[in-house]
């Protein structure tokens, strides 16, 4: 039995292909990354060679005001800007599938020129309407400016997980007594909710990283954080931006492993109270 | 049985133009099992939403217990639903879809317990609890919906062609479980279904639907043995039905001729020249070599259908009409091409107005 089959040696052969690529692929993604983290610790102004570990960018940083402060304002733009348009997301989604209405086609359509449209567009024609109407530039205007390009996307994820029966369970809720609210919150709401979650980090991380809105329509007085590195960049990166996006990024994993976490436990128990 | 629980009166429900449900006059009795009975289009399950509140009727007054719902929620009425596709919640396990109605009624903690407990026991689901609907066969998602509809003690149940999903042998089976669960609790159900044979088997009575019209209202047996219409009688069992005129009237015998040939049938209140359906079930007809007083049947065999106990035999009449009759395999003499007389006693056909 020693010689495999011609079909064996044929799907060994594959297997090795594919698991070659796949770390291949894996490692084009990650090399940068890696790089950065390291280059975090480096005793060297510029990301050039190593001189030796310190953790001298990380104390900077935490003196960094300005860096600090861009930082907590991205945060907080973020999170309103997710709030704000998963919250009129929801309800448009759950509009644009339930209902039945004229024009509904031309409505759903008209939600993918946001998406579609280059964003820089969509900041100058904000930029003009907030001259002509006189809004002052600010946490305001950016927060417009990012609910604009997130509302269609969340719209989109959203709808996509509203199932076609929910009709039909909507009913079965009100046949038991519910009214329109507590059918909306105990049997609506938790249905979708992996669509509303998944809009949600979605919002969250366009927002977040978003260049384009947040330069335009920042005003003077502050700017979100990837603006401000943006900014920084023309004299080269300095490795106190690579401590501080080492931070989000471990951040980033450390919330993904207590995510991975939490759900399995949560599985063993719901399995554990099964067999009870 | 007593007291009329659903009352429907003159209720016309259209889309748009189209009038899917017809002056319909309906009374539901309290604690009988009434089956809607009809072809896909006939308007059975969109009386069923109007009676659960999900479909608004265009006019007429629809009343349960003596009240009128029309203007009501379907959360304001005191029926409950069964429906097709189940409609369980999907995030929540079984027990919380059977407490649902309880906890939305706000009903305490260790009552819903008890109750929701005492019902899963009657449809077999002890231990399941807080399984997932997912996690279920669809017969068991089947238990649990009736469940989550009978912990509410409500005073009508609708079901909503609620076999329509499961394979045949576990429908047979949960047609007889929901016949004893009906007869037990006591409770009136509104029953839903195009299959006649699930209809005869379950319901008190039945209630015939065609085009957004009742043909009939009636006990199982009265339906099969006297179909009030031409489809009726072709819907409910296998019929064969002959489009006829009256030739003569004595007493209640009643001589038709049709293209196929002369037959008899007793009825009353035809005229002579009136146009006339006969229907006759095939375990009715009789056959032989010559022809019989008062008919004038000529038929060829064409084929025959094993079906275990009995076999049925397809003749050729006249202008390409088939009819069809049963025997005993035992009984049997017949071979294919052969001539034959057919006849009937005329008691046990059915003479039909023609409408």
């Amino acid at each position: 039995m020693s010689s495999l089959s011609r079909i064996q040696k044929k799907k060994r052969r594959f297997n090795i292909i594919s698991n070659v690529y796949s770390v291949l692929i894996y490692t084009i993604l990650y090399i940068p990354i890696l790089v950065m983290m390291i280059f975090s610790f480096n005793d060297q102004k510029y990301n050039y060679y190593w001189n030796g570990f310190t953790t001298k960018w990380y104390i900077k940083l935490l003196s960094d005001h300005a860096l600090l402060d861009a930082l907590w304002y991205s945060i907080i733009i973020a999170v309103l800007s997710t709030v704000i348009s998963v919250f009129i997301a929801t309800i448009g989604a759950l509009g644009l599938k339930r209902y039945e209405f004229r024009m509904k086609r031309m409505v759903n359509n008209m939600l993918y020129i946001p998406i579609i449209v280059p964003e820089i567009v969509l900041a100058i024609a904000l930029l003009i309407i907030f001259a002509l109407v006189g809004f002052n530039l600010g946490m305001g205007s950016i927060l417009i400016g990012h609910c604009t390009f997130c509302i269609p996307y969340a719209v989109v994820t959203i709808k996509g997980r509203i199932s076609g029966d929910g009709d039909s369970l909507e009913e079965a809720s009100m046949d038991l007594g519910a009214n329109r609210i507590q059918t909306f919150m105990k049997v609506t709401l938790p249905s979708i909710m992996p669509g509303v979650m998944s809009a949600a980090f979605l919002a969250f991380t366009l927002s977040i990283d978003d260049v384009v809105m947040s330069n335009m329509l920042a005003g003077a007085k502050q700017s979100t954080l990837p603006v401000l590195i943006l900014s920084m960049n023309k004299s080269g990166v300095t490795p106190d931006v690579n401590a501080l996006t080492t931070i989000m990024i471990l951040v980033i994993v450390f919330a993904m492993i207590l995510n991975n976490v939490i759900q399995s436990a949560l599985k063993k128990r719901r399995i554990k109270e099964e067999n009870q | 049985m007593g007291e009329a629980i659903v009352q429907l009166i003159d209720v016309d429900k259209s889309y748009g133009s189209n009038l899917v449900v017809k002056k319909m006059n309906m009374e539901i009795k309290e604690g009988e099992f009434l089956t809607l009975l009809g072809p896909s289009g006939c308007g059975k399950t969109t009386t069923l939403r109007m009676i659960a509140g999900f479909e608004d009727a265009t006019s007429g007054i629809i009343m349960v217990q003596g009240e009128r719902v029309e203007d009501k929620e379907p959360f304001e009425r005191d029926v409950n639903t069964v429906f097709q596709s189940y409609a369980l919640f999907p995030h929540m396990n079984v027990f919380d879809n059977v407490a649902y109605g309880l906890m939305i009624k706000k009903v305490p903690k260790a009552e819903i317990k008890t109750r929701v407990m005492e019902m899963l026991e009657m449809v077999q689901l002890s231990g399941y609890e807080k399984r997932k609907p997912d996690e279920l066969s669809g017969g068991q998602n089947q238990r649990v919906a009736i469940a989550r509809a009978l912990v509410n003690n409500p005073k009508v149940l609708l079901l909503d062609e609620p076999l329509g999903a499961l394979d045949l042998k576990l429908r047979k089976s949960m047609q007889i479980e929901l016949k004893r669960l009906q007869k037990k609790l006591g409770i009136t159900f509104v029953y839903v279904t195009h299959d006649q044979e699930e209809a005869l088997t379950m319901s008190d009575r039945i209630a015939v639907m065609n085009g957004g019209i009742i043909d009939q209202l009636a006990a199982p047996m009265e339906i099969y043995n006297r179909p009030a219409t031409r489809f009726v009688a072709g819907f409910i069992g296998e019929s064969n039905i002959f489009d006829g005129i009256v030739k003569a009237i004595d007493g209640n015998t009643i001589t038709v001729e049709a293209p196929q040939g002369i037959m008899q049938v007793t009825g009353e209140g035809f005229e002579v020249g009136e146009e006339i359906h006969v229907s006759v079930r095939p375990e009715a007809v009789n056959y032989g070599k010559e022809p019989v007083a008062g008919f004038d049947l000529q038929a060829k065999v064409l084929d025959f259908i094993y079906l275990g106990s009995t076999v049925k035999t397809t003749v050729s009449m006249n202008e390409g009409f088939e009819a069809k009759f049963t025997r005993f395999e035992q009984g049997l003499d017949l071979k294919e091409e052969d001539q034959l007389y057919l006849s009937w006693n005329p008691d046990k056909a059915v003479a039909i107005k023609k409408s």
